[in-house]
């Protein structure tokens, strides 16, 4: 379990992290979302104890991370893929951060085979490819069996196979029991990874939500339809009740799946349709205007169009 | 068409601070035994690290090479071209300072590489999580480098001086070297070459950059001597002749009794000073390290 409690990160004028909390539960797999910049690996790196918050407190178990005496059996973090030392061997790189917190060296075998670098636990690092040190930045968050994990963007550089690899790997790591953090910008690959979701933009919270309630509220299903009678097809459909909304480009737009209703009405009525097509709005899109209204609201400090906009993005739900 | 209204953050259930540590909190319990860290796990860390990259053997490898080296050249040319009196009242021994003292260039590298390269690389975020005592960290970088760089600089300085004294015995009217003239040419100089590595190593930790922290250290010992050496005005008299007297190769010359200048530091006074210029980069370092960010 992670607790952040009123986290904050300053960076001179530039509020990096902004009143963050949460709780990162045991036994599932919590997505941390946000744009660039919006202050995910900033508010891992204080986690760790790496960076000193300006304000507010974050507490492993309970317990501050300077107060781990074993840090690694009790979290294991891949922050950046990249930081190892080129010129040490793989083997060599996992058995200096064993041997700092008393795990056996057994272990680093062990975690090299899960990753699937055994073949290459000799060679240096600096030759690795990008998939090849974000597994072996895997293996070192893996190499004493933590309780917790917590990746920054695992899935960076891997190709389809490694991706599907690590998606199972958080999943079952979650399934036994441990705590997942993962960061991400892709709402599609946390829509099949994650359990519950944190979406922070800005540094600020934006949602702490399940992710089936995220997607409940989210994916928006209407109906798009285009006619040469648009006047009349307007008169028809508010006489029957329908609200419609007017995209761009003299297409409408009604929410709910409705296209056989719709449909009925213009054969009744002798309306020319030249589209009727259901759709279905994407997650990524429902994240993409979720962080970017929380800028609009940053930025304009209007409660009222923000909430005029965000009705837009949120009704139909 | 109804509002509504953006999804608040959910409202945070206190977290509950007083919770006793682990037990209140489930989830997975690991099969492997836990152990309370202490330096000891530091330190083999950090063995494991001076001992696994190939900068540490270059280093030192050059070290010893420019040691061996430029001292069994001296010892060579003075036997190939000595008059009668050409060592008269001087030791073999005096021959080595010059191999050591571009030696612990090499040093000085070694002891910046051991702190600052972590930073270039990123890797020093991954020590610090798995080590949260940043002072436990440093303290054992600090320990694992002395011991390499003195028990290298030892063998190195005392090997030199054994077959500088073989070679040189009796030849030109080389005085017998006395056991102080030994232990002041073989223990004095090594631990101040391996006290200058470390201070260099906390610059490293400092500055957070290898390529600056090796340029300043260098300066650093270079400068006075160059600066005091076109200081020709009278005016100046007074700072050219501390700049000669406490410059860094100064000091290591007294080790070898052919100090630059006859005032200034004498016997085993420089071990002090690097002693104490040590202690005071190691408290600054502390400093700065517990109150930056990683
Ligand atoms: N050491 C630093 N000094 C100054 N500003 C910083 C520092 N670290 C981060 N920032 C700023 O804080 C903000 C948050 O950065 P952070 O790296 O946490 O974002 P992120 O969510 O991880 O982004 P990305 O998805 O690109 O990795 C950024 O605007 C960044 O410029
Ligand atoms: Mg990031």
């Amino acid at each position: 379990m992670i607790e952040l409690a009123g986290l904050t990160k300053r960076y001179g004028d530039k509020v990096a992290v902004d009143r963050l909390t949460f709780a990162v539960r045991p036994g599932i797999v919590t997505g941390f979302l946000g744009p660039n910049g919006a202050g995910k690996s900033t508010t891992m790196r204080m986690i760790l104890g790496l960076d000193h918050p300006t304000a507010g407190d974050v507490r492993i178990d309970g317990r501050h991370y300077a107060q781990l005496t074993d840090p690694l059996t009790y979290i294991g973090a891949l922050l950046d893929a990249k930081a190892v030392h080129g010129g040490r061997s793989a083997y060599n790189h996992l058995l200096c951060l064993a041997q700092s917190n008393g795990i056996p060296k057994r272990r680093v075998a062990e975690v090299l085979d899960t990753v699937g670098l055994t073949a290459v636990a000799r060679k240096k690092a600096k030759g690795f490819s990008l998939g090849m040190g974000q597994r072996l930045g895997i293996a070192g968050a893996l190499l004493g069996d933590p309780r917790i994990l917590m990746f920054d963007e695992p899935v960076n550089g891997l190709d389809p196979e490694g991706i599907h690899w690590i998606r199972n790997l958080m999943k079952s790591l979650a399934a036994q029991g441990r705590t997942v953090f993962v960061s991400s910008h892709l709402m599609s690959e946390m829509a099949l990874t994650a359990d519950h979701l944190v979406v922070i933009g800005q540094g600020r919270l934006l949602a702490d939500t399940s992710m089936p309630d995220f997607i409940r509220e989210n994916s928006r299903s209407y109906v798009r339809i285009s006619s040469p009678q648009r006047e009349r097809l307007l008169d028809v459909l508010h006489e029957a009740g329908i609200t419609v909304v007017e995209a761009g480009g003299g297409v409408l737009e009604v929410d709910g799946g409705k296209a056989e209703q719709i449909g009925e009405l213009a054969a009744r009525h002798g309306i020319v349709l030249h589209e009727l097509s259901p759709q279905q709005a994407s997650l990524e899109e429902a994240f993409m205007q979720l962080t970017a209204e929380s800028v609009e609201y940053h930025a304009h400090a209007d409660p009222g169009a923000a909430a005029r906009e965000w009705g837009t993005g949120w009704k139909g739900a | 068409m109804s509002t509504q209204q953006p999804p608040m953050p959910q409202a945070p259930a206190a977290p509950d601070w007083q919770a006793a540590p682990g037990g209140a909190y489930p989830g997975y319990t690991s099969p492997i035994p836990v152990v309370r860290t202490h330096l000891g796990h530091a330190l083999a860390s950090e063995w494991t690290k001076i001992k696994s990259v190939r900068s540490t053997m270059w280093t030192l490898g050059v070290f010893v090479v420019l040691v061996l080296g430029i001292g069994m050249m001296a010892a060579a040319l003075v036997k190939a071209h000595s008059g009668s009196e050409s060592l008269s009242g001087q030791t073999p021994l005096q021959l080595g300072f010059f191999g050591l003292l571009l030696g612990s260039m090499c040093i000085i590298t070694l002891g910046v590489l051991t702190t600052a390269s972590e930073y270039g690389t990123g890797m020093v975020r991954t020590t610090m999580t798995a080590c949260p005592s940043r002072l436990r960290v440093l303290t054992a970088k600090a320990i694992v480098f002395f011991v390499v760089a003195f028990v290298v600089a030892l063998a190195a300085s005392g090997f030199v001086a054994m077959v500088q004294t073989s070679m040189l015995d009796g030849v030109g009217g080389a005085k017998t070297p006395s056991g102080g003239d030994w232990l002041k040419a073989t223990l004095g100089i090594s631990l101040y070459i391996a006290l200058l590595g470390l201070f260099s190593l906390l610059i490293g930790s400092i500055i957070r950059h290898s390529a600056g922290a090796i340029t300043i250290m260098i300066g650093a010992v270079l400068a006075p001597l160059v600066i005091a050496l076109f200081m020709a005005t009278q005016s100046l008299n007074k700072v050219r002749e501390w700049l000669l007297e406490y410059s860094i190769p100064s000091q290591m010359s007294v080790f070898y009794d052919n100090s630059l200048s006859s005032s200034g530091p004498t016997g085993w006074d420089p071990l002090w000073i690097m002693l104490g210029l040590a202690a005071a980069a190691f408290a600054g370092a502390c400093a700065l390290l517990q109150q930056r960010d990683v």
